[in-house]
This record gives C-alpha cells, structure tokens and sequence, in this order.
C-alpha cells in the first residue's frame, strides 16, 4: 500500500469538510430564490473567528474551555478510521467501528459539559436534548452498522465500506438500502439538521446544537463550527462509500468520484432542508426510532 | 500461601483491636487504616504472583464442622478476584481514615473499621474458598459485615429500613445457594470443590436446575435485575467507602459464584448464553433508565451498578454462547471483556463513589437538585469524578472502553458466524450496549453537570473546602489505573489472559486468525487512545498560539438580554433527565406531585417527582404481602411463652431422634 493516496484522502478530510456546509448553504439560498453566500463562506467564517479575542462567561471553569479542543480532536481521530477511498484507511483494525462509534460519543460528552458549564437553561435545554436524541441515535446507528457488517462480513470501517460492497448491492441490495435509509436518518440527526434540528434559527429555545455553543467565541467557535463540519463530513463519506460503491483502482479518479458523492450528498441534505420544517421536539424520538426498525428491517432480511 | 494467611490474620486481628479501641476513635483509625493497608498488600502479593504465571497455591486441613473441610486454593481466577477485594478495599481504608472524623465526635469508630477489616477478609476467603462448608460460612459473615457496614447510621430511619431490605435480600438469595451446594454434595459425594468438577455426568434436567439455582442466589448478590431491589437501598445508606467496597467489589463476587459453579456444570447448552443475554440486555438498560430518573447522587450510582453488572453479564452470555457452539474466540473475547469490566468497574464505581463522599462530606446533601458549580470549590474531586463519569460510560481513552470494546467484538463475532437464532440474539445485544452506552453518557452528563458545574444553586453558611489528602490521594491512584488500562489495554489482557482459560480450561492458541486480530486491535486501541490525547494537545497549543497577544475578556453567560439571572434558573438534573424519562414512563412510573401556580398573581408553586423501583413496587411488596397472609395461619404458633418454646425443642429433637435411628 502505497502512502500517497492515504495522505491525500488525509488531505481532503482535513479540507474539505468546511466546503460542504458550503454547498448546503447554497442549495437552500437558490431553492429559496436567493443568492446566498459564497460556497467558500464557511472558510472565510473560520478564518475571522480565528483572528478574534474570546469572551468567557465568569461561571464557566476549565470544562468549558476544554469542550472545543476534545471535540475537533475527538473527530480528528475517528476521520483516521473513515476510508475515503481505495484498500484502507489511515488506521484500521478489526472492530474500529466501535472506537470510531465511542469517539464521536467523547466529542458529544464533552460538548454537553462544556454547554452545562455555563449554568444557562438554554444551553442546559439544548444539552438534555442531544443526549435524548443521541441515546437514540445510537442504537439506531449500530443496527445499521450491524446490517453492513452481516453483509461484509467484516467489522472494520475500510472494509465494511470498501470493494466488497459492489459485490454485496447485488446479493442484499434491499437491506442495505433500508441500512442506507436508517443511515441517512441518523446522519441528520446526529449533525443537527432538518428535520431534527434546525441550524439556522435564531431562537434559542428550539435549537439544539447551536443552542449548546452560544457562548462560545473566537478561536474556540472556530474549533467547534470545525469539528461540527469534520463531523458531518465523517457521516457523509461513509454514506456516500455505501451508496455508490464504485471502485476503480486509479487513485484520483476513486477521489474524484467521492468528492462528486459528497457534493451531491450535500445538495440533497439542502434540498431537505428547504423542503421540511423542523419536526416538534416530541416527534423526534418517533423519528429516531423510525430510522431504528428501518434498519432491524434489513437486518431480517438479510437474516434470510 | 503464608501471604494470604497472613494478609486474613492480619485483617482480623486489627479489626478485634479497632473494636478493642472503643471510644478512642484516633486508635479505632489507626488500627482499622494500618491492619487494612499491610492486610492488603500481603494479601495481593500472591495473587499478582498466579497472574504472573506461577503455579497456584493450595492449602488443606482438616475442620471439625460437618462435610467441612478447611481447603483455600489460589487459581488464577481466584487472583483476578482478588486483584479488586484487596486493591480496592485497600484505597477505601486509607480514604475512611478521614472520610469518618466528623463522626468520630459522635459515635465510636470501633466497630466500622472492625467489620470494614472482617468485610476484606470474608471476601478474600470467598473467592479461596473450595469447600463448599467453608464458602457458605465466609459468604455469611461477608453479608453480616456488610449489614452492619450499611447500618453504621442507624439513628436514620432510612438507614434501618435499607439494612434491614438488604438483610433479607441477601439471605433469601443464600438460601438458594444452600440448595445448590446440597444438591452439588450429593452428586459429588464431598463437599469440595475439586470434587464438584469432577462430577462425570448429570442428568440435564439437574444441570438446568443447578444453574437456575446459581442464577437466582448468586444473582441477588450480584443485582440482576428484578433481583437488585436491595442495591438502591443499601448503597445510598452505606457510608460512602463502603458504598465504593460493596458496589465496587463486593457485588462481584456474585458474578465470580457465577463463574466458579459454571465451571462444576460441564459444557454449557446455547440457551444458558441466551439467557445471560436476556439477562444483561433488561439489567443493562432498566439499570441506566432507573439511574436517569433518580435525585439523590448515590442512589443513580448505584442504579449504575445494576446497568453494569448487565454489561458484565451481556459479556458472560457471549462467552457462554461462543463456548456452546464452538466458537473459542469469540467465548475468549465474551469472558475476557466480562472479567476485564469486573475488574474495570471495580475501579471507576469505587472512584464515583468516593467523589460522592466528597461531596457529601463538604456539602451534607447528596440531593442533585441542591448542588452545583462545586468544581471551583473542589477542583480535583471534580477531576477524578470526570475520569470516573467518562470511564463508566465506556468512553476511551479511560478503561470502560476497552472491556466494552471486548465484549462488542465477541458479540460481532458471533452475529457474523451464526446463522441462526443466536445471531439474533447477539445482534440484540450490541443493539442493547449500544442504548445502554449513549444512556450512560446522557446520565453522567446529567451527573456531572448539575453537581460540579454552573454555580452553586444554594447558599451555604459555611465556606465549602475540598476533600484532604488521605481522601484524595486514594482517588487519584484510581483515576492513574483508569486512564493506565485504557492506554495499554494488552498489558492487562495477558495478565488476564490465565484467569479467562480457568474458566473452561480451554486458551485459544495466539496463532489462530481471531485471536490474531483480536490482540492486534487492543494495541490499536492503545495507539488511538494515545493518538486522541496527542491531538488533543495539539490543539491546547494552537489554542494558545492563536489567542496570544489578543483579548481574552469575561462577562456574564447570555442571558438574552434578563437582567437578573439567578443560580436557581439553571437547568436542574429533574429538567435535564425529563425527556428521556418520559419515554421510559411505561416502566419507571414516575410519580409527580404538582401544585400548579393559580390566579392572576401567583405567590407559590411546586412540583415534585418520585421514580419508586418497579421490582419492589410491583413485584415483592404485592409478592410479600401475599406470603404474609398466608402464613397469618400459623400465628397461634407464637404465644411468646417461653415454656412452650422449649416445648417445640424438644419435639423437634424427638422427631429428628425418630426419624435418624429409624423406629
């Protein structure tokens, strides 16, 4: 295995994450009829925040300031597992998908404790709400992790979205289709968006994420709107591994493809989002759960 | 073995001079702490040795007790065991040397440090014990010390009523445990155990019920659920270092009866491992729900024992399955990642416990609601709570992890292998950790959260302090051995590695793919715990980099605009935990009591909410209840005349007369 591809898939992940909050951004101006940002906003958003000062509340303590580097660094460690393209990742092991499950787990931990810190009832609210929503996101996740798994034979990311899937479309497509549903599911819900929660509201008693960072600033905001994107990022690459499996063998050619996956996945979580209002708090779990027997589906079927 | 009798010896005769020491409660401190430490250390030095390889120790003497014979052993699964009775009740002591002052001044210190010293020595011959005479006498006195542990408070109502639930829950589950060893006896012919393993065969139907009987009494011991209705009870009232000892250890030692009458048993059938699984799946997510809704800080925590002791048995039941078909990697990786968690929760549940008990010390409340901001006040107990709350919710790069990264794996490896139901089964159970892992997160956050961060909610007359040295040291040696086992996990793994094949004396050999692979993703999870903290720190400087020379200003939290923020607006623990309690309602039945604000200017309001267990709620009080009125028969039994009393003796003796020579 040759180390050039690994380091520029490496490339990308670092890079590239901001660009998609970039084309959502954009799918949703021109469906709504504006012009809207420039697709690189998000990189110029970072680099002012990462000129600023930062403005701590007097309540919060080293917990706080603790929550926007565990979070991105957390993240940064998971993308080694995510396959972006060709044999492997960066790091894999049998059974990585665990770790890179838990690891995401740490970044939301200590966010909500950064957020509790405060002693805001809003970032109190917004917190109690993610742990709710992931608690149930998380099996959801694993059943459809579990479904490819079956499917693979594999329990290690670069495998479980690797070759072998082209293969496994055509012998249980329809499991990992409903896997591909409850995935996409899941993804919404885990990065904060439609219809799960809405990004973009500025009311900060129907926001979740955004409500659970108010107070952060500067450089710190930075780390976070990073990490948030690097997340969402991690979610979409294996979305997309799992939706088109091509594999070609010609390392950028592989990338090229990944990158127009991913650009179109983002396109179509804009269209979501301009397309739905935002579920009520109460619907959420129904939502969550949804995504869940979706996934305990495929698993049936592909149990024959 | 001299080791091992000495640590016993040591044990017992300080805790006699700490009773001995009455009244005086510098020499009860003194002579509890000192017997403990030296006990301890004497009694680890032998079982370090058998997990490092050595042959084990044996010793026999005769016993005048009936089929009794006084027979210890250390095997490797023995030593495993007693890596946490000595390690952790050793920290514990050290931490109830100032834990317990304030009580001194009111009460004498004797007697808990002399049943803390019987309680670490019962539970040292429990796991050496191989005469089954021998193993019910020590599993006897380890619940009376612990009763009277439980009781130390005992001018507190509620204090008498947990001691008393715990009373009668543990010797209900011994009476099982009497049943399974008579019947084992007499298959065996002896009471020993080496003769219990080499029972040649058994009808099936006696197996089964053998291992129903280990499953009910051990059970008890260990919190299955619906049997743990005693824990939330007991450990809430417990002082807090012997809160950490039964929850952290003793508890265990329900899951190493477990292991030990397994290996009488023979070859396990594939419903045994269903039914770990069932078991660990209800005991597992019942356990973190019923923590989630709970008020008072101790009782959550010892709700989480339930939840993990579920995770131990999930790890039991994928051990098991892989056994019964055939499976050695996958039965190595399913006891591996259950022995590893008792080990690792012995760790993290002591360390949780014992910041409790900080708290408690310094604050007097174990109320969540009435805490808060306490991590300025007490900024390492604040830290070593932190490790043990991210620990137990099995986060890396601390120990939780990696047992339950071992008991996923063994779960995945089956449910790629089977076809067949058991598939199924394993595929529930990841699906069942995974629940149980995001709940435990949204609990701790919610833990954590209210007591140590924000502002404090109450005002207090006096100023809090943080806990002394001799209370924290023993933390952070616990937070060192959390964050030691999560950064190099394979070390840990070959120490265990004699422990996992006494099971079934069966070690699957290194070479085969499996195990291979198996190994080889401990050390990637060692590198990647160590790869997330050097990223970590990277960003600690390229924060620092990018703030240099700019200003860093404080001001209130926003507040959207309010222009009297209170510390009492905070988010409370109730408010936090709702959203998740209310999807849980059908089982928890959360009661609330609400006096709604009336009128056009309200003066006050209220609103109160109650989580009872539901085991107790609506299993055994109705079953108890029940049997009472049955028994209401035999009342005219008792005349309370002391006469008629010797009367009973003495037909008593007369029928067993009868019935012995056989007229």
């Amino acid at each position: 295995m040759s180390v050039i591809p690994l380091l520029l898939s490496l490339g990308l992940a670092l890079v590239c994450p901001p660009l998609l909050l970039g084309v959502i951004h954009k799918t949703k101006a021109i469906l709504t009829g504006r012009v809207g940002a420039p697709v690189l906003q998000p990189y110029y958003d970072l680099w002012k925040l990462l000129q600023k000062g930062a403005v701590y509340s007097r309540t919060t303590s080293w917990v706080f300031r603790a929550g926007p580097l565990v979070s991105p660094a957390a993240f940064l460690t998971a993308a080694l597992f995510v396959p972006l393209t060709t044999p492997s990742a960066l790091l894999s092991f049998w059974g990585d998908v665990v770790l890179w499950a838990y690891l995401i787990g740490v970044a939301r931990f200590i966010t909500v404790l950064a957020a509790l810190d405060t002693g805001s009832s809003f970032e109190g609210m917004g917190a109690s709400r993610e742990v709710t929503f992931a608690s149930l996101a998380e099996p959801a996740l694993f059943v459809a992790l579990a479904v490819i798994a079956k499917v693979t034979g594999s329990v290690q990311l670069s495998e479980m979205f690797g070759p072998v899937l082209g293969q496994a479309w055509r012998t249980a497509g329809p499991a990992l289709a409903l896997a591909a549903a409850s995935f996409f599911l899941v993804l919404l819900a885990e990065n904060a968006r439609m219809p799960v929660d809405d990004p973009t509201t500025h009311l900060e008693l129907t926001m979740i994420h955004e409500v659970m960072v108010l107070d952060h600033s500067g450089p710190d905001f930075a780390f976070i709107l990073y990490g948030s994107a690097l997340k969402l990022f991690l979610f979409s690459v294996l979305l997309v591994r799992l939706l088109v499996p091509v594999h070609i063998g010609v390392v950028w050619l592989d990338l090229v493809i990944v990158v127009a996956g991913l650009l179109g996945l983002a396109v179509l979580i804009g269209i979501v989002e301009s397309s739905m209002a935002r579920l009520r708090l109460i619907r959420v779990p129904q939502l969550l759960v949804t995504s869940g027997v979706l996934a305990a589906v495929g698993l049936l079927l592909v149990w024959r | 073995m001299i080791a091992f009798f000495l640590a016993l010896g040591v044990l017992t005769v300080s805790g006699g001079m700490a009773v001995l020491a009455g009244r005086n409660s510098r020499l009860a401190t003194c002579w509890g702490v000192s017997g403990a430490l030296v006990g301890c250390l004497a009694g680890l030095a032998p079982a370090i040795q058998v997990l490092m390889g050595s042959a084990g120790f044996s010793f026999r003497s005769a016993w005048d007790v009936p089929y009794g014979e006084f027979y210890l052993a250390i095997d490797p699964l023995t030593a495993w065991f007693l890596l946490p009775v000595f390690g952790v009740s050793a920290l514990a002591a050290v931490y109830s040397s100032e834990y317990l002052r304030p009580f001194g001044e009111r009460q004498s210190l004797g007697p808990i440090f002399g049943w803390f010293n019987i309680l670490i020595a019962s539970m040292a011959l429990v796991v050496a014990a191989r005469n089954a005479v021998l193993f019910l006498v020590a599993w006897e006195v380890m619940s009376l010390a612990s009763f009277f542990l439980v009781t130390f408070e005992d001018e507190r109502e509620e204090v008498r009523e947990a001691g008393w639930t715990y009373l009668v829950a543990t010797h209900l589950g011994t009476a099982f445990l009497f049943v399974l060893f008579t019947l084992l006896g007499r298959q065996a012919g002896s009471m020993n155990f080496d003769q219990f393993s080499a029972i040649s065969s058994m009808p099936s139907v006696l197996t089964a019920v053998l291992f129903l009987l280990a499953l009910v009494g051990f059970g008890t011991k260990a919190g299955f659920m619906p049997l743990h209705v005693w824990l939330p009870e007991a450990h809430p009232a417990a002082p807090s270092h012997v809160s950490a000892v039964m929850s952290g250890v003793m508890i265990k030692l329900g899951i190493y009866g477990i292991l030990r009458t397994l290996t009488f048993l023979g070859p396990p059938p594939a419903w045994w491992g269903q039914t770990f699984l069932m078991i660990g799946m209800t005991s597992g997510v019942l356990g973190v729900v019923f923590a989630l809704s709970q008020h008072d800080l101790k009782r959550l925590l010892a709700y989480h024992s339930v939840e993990n002791i579920g995770i131990i048995a999930l790890g039991l039941g994928i051990g098991l399955l892989g056994h019964s078909k055939g499976q050695p990697v996958m039965s190595w990786l399913g006891f591996g990642g259950a022995l590893l968690h008792v080990l690792n929760h012995s760790l993290f549940k002591a360390l949780l416990f014992l910041g409790a008990g900080s708290v408690l010390h310094a604050t007097g409340t174990r109320e969540l609601d009435r805490l808060g901001g306490l991590l300025k006040t007490m900024p390492w107990t604040a830290f070593t709570f932190l490790v043990g709350a991210m620990a137990i919710c099995g986060l890396p790069p601390f120990n939780g992890f990696v047992s339950e990264w071992l008991i996923y794996v063994g779960g995945f490896r089956g449910f790629l292998e089977f076809t067949t139901r058991s598939g199924m089964w394993l595929g529930l159970g990841i699906a069942a950790l995974a629940l149980i892992g995001g709940l435990a997160a949204a609990c701790f956050a919610k833990a954590f959260g209210t007591v140590f961060l924000g502002s404090p909610r109450e005002s207090r007359a006096h100023p809090l302090h943080e806990a002394g040295p001799a209370m924290l040291i023993p933390m952070m040696v616990l937070v060192g051995s959390c964050l030691a086992i999560g950064l190099w996990p394979h070390r840990v793994v070959q120490f265990m590695m004699p422990a996992i094949s006494g099971i079934y004396n069966e070690t699957p050999s290194l070479n085969i793919e499996g195990m291979a692979s198996a190994l080889a993703g401990l050390m990637m999870v060692s590198a990647t715990a160590a790869l997330f903290l050097c990223i970590t720190l990277a960003l600690v400087v390229l924060r620092r980099l990018s703030l240099s020379n700019r200003p860093i200003s404080q001001t209130v939290t926003w507040d959207c605009g309010y222009t009297a923020p209170a510390a009492s607006m905070q988010y409370t623990a109730a408010s936090f935990a709702q959203p998740l309690v209310r999807l849980f309602q059908s089982v928890l039945r959360t009661q609330s009591h609400e006096q709604a604000p009336a009128g056009y200017f309200p003066a006050s309001a209220r609103l109160t909410s109650h989580t009872p267990d539901v085991a107790t709620a609506y299993l055994f009080l109705p079953l108890f209840a029940k049997v009472r009125r049955g028994l209401e028969g035999l009342r005219w039994l008792q005349q309370g005349r002391v006469q008629l009393y010797l009367l009973y003796i003495f037909i008593t003796l007369v029928v067993l007369l009868v019935w012995k020579l056989g007229v």
